[in-house]
């Protein structure tokens, strides 16, 4: 069953690895502009939620819905497709290409996509702007601090007009000052151009960012609003 | 909060109608809870009677609220007194969610429901707060970062309890 007007939804989802249930009949759904934190400690099945809502991890049983089409019914090729075309990914760290300029990284999807180089770092740059990282568009990911460097990530993301933004612990590896401006920044812009936002944390300052919330615990999901 | 030592400590860079300082008090300090007028001239009399302040001048008109005042010597001093004397840190061992826990396990209803709904609270206040802050000046934000890290703080508390509901659970049932 899809809620009315969700954007994302998934439905009885299972995974194992191994004898480890990551996942043991999770459910979730996003309207488009909601931003939604998927909370839960460690190992309670977050991130591997994270991966099956973004068609990266295959659940062993359960639906995922997108934009009205079943991810588990997409090739391979299509998935990948849909992952370049309409989302966006930050991770923690490690996610910005070392030997490419901050700008050409941010540019880097949209060239992927097929843009032009120019059209690209001109887009590229826009968000860096919005991002205020505009100054750091010719350092390498190595000569720039931790904050600069996720703020950078989350330009890149969102430079292709994603309709669903996974963020994974994007604050994880910042102090608090970076962590919060970098939420302020990415909630700002994924509402202003109504794009969806899965955030993974174990923060609640960072959920604080969040319109709403799931807990995961032992793969098993607690929507917070319906007990509220 | 100590109203009488902000108050003194207001009047130190200099002598102040009882609704100006209100308005410096409320605009500094009161947020979300301004001053009454009538607990600014309660203090202040309290003030004047143990010499931390005296009258400076009265304004023609007469009545209480004209009355200007300045910080004596002693004022001073116990401005400094409290300044230099640290808070005494609040242990937080009477909790009422702990109680209310307990109280769950050993009536055999569902303690991770309690838990749950206390989350779900916390983080709707944290959101309010988040909001507020993201729109406020430094003061705004340095306000509710305190109130911020207290919610956060509390709501780690219910995170590691929910998991060792099981353990606590055998435990208070014991005979």
């Amino acid at each position: 069953m899809t809620p009315a007007g969700s954007l994302l939804t998934a439905h009885g989802l299972h995974k194992t690895y191994g004898a480890t249930k990551a996942l043991d009949g999770a459910e979730f759904s996003v309207h488009p502009g909601e931003v939604v934190a998927v909370m839960g400690p460690s190992g309670s099945g977050k991130s591997t939620l994270l991966h099956c809502l973004a068609g990266i991890v295959t659940p062993d049983e359960g639906d995922i819905t997108y934009a009205g089409q079943n991810l588990a019914a997409l090739s391979d090729a299509a998935r990948s497709a849909l992952r370049r075309s309409d989302f966006g990914f930050v991770f923690q760290f490690g996610q910005l290409v070392p030997e490419l300029t901050c700008l050409e990284n941010v540019a880097l999807p949209l060239r992927l996509n097929g843009a032009k180089r120019k059209a690209a770092e001109a887009t590229a740059r826009a968000w860096m702007e919005r991002l205020e990282v505009d100054d750091l568009t010719g350092q390498r990911p190595g000569e720039v601090s931790g904050g600069q460097g996720q703020r950078v990530a989350v330009a890149r993301a969102l430079a292709t007009g994603p309709r669903v933004l996974f963020a994974d612990e994007p604050t994880g590896a910042l102090d608090s000052l970076n962590g919060e401006r970098v939420m302020e920044l990415l909630t700002e812009a994924a509402r202003s151009t109504h794009a969806a936002v899965v955030l993974v944390t174990h923060e609640a300052r960072v959920a604080a960012y969040s319109d709403r919330e799931i807990i995961v615990r032992d793969g098993r999901s607690r929507d917070m609003e319906r007990i509220a | 909060m100590s109203i009488g030592h902000t108050l003194l400590g207001l009047l130190e860079s200099g002598p102040r109608h009882g609704y100006d300082l209100k308005r410096t008090f409320d605009a500094t300090f009161g947020h979300d809870k301004p001053l009454h007028y009538g607990q600014v001239y309660s203090t202040m009399s309290r003030l004047l009677k143990n010499g931390l302040v005296e009258v400076d001048g009265i304004e023609a008109g007469g009545g209480p609220e004209r009355k200007r005042y300045a910080i004596t010597d002693a004022g001073i001093t116990d401005v400094q007194r409290w300044l230099a004397t640290p808070e005494a840190p609040e242990p937080y061992l009477q909790s009422v969610l702990y109680t209310k826990v307990v109280l769950a396990l050993l009536t055999e209803r569902d303690a991770a429901t309690v838990l749950d709904t206390q989350r779900a609270e916390h983080l709707r206040m944290m959101r309010i707060l988040t909001d507020r802050k993201r729109k406020g000046d430094l003061a705004d934000q340095l306000i509710c970062d305190h109130a911020l890290f207290h919610l956060e703080a509390d709501l780690r508390w219910l995170e590691l309890t929910a998991a060792r509901l099981d353990k606590l659970a055998a435990e208070v049932r014991k005979p």
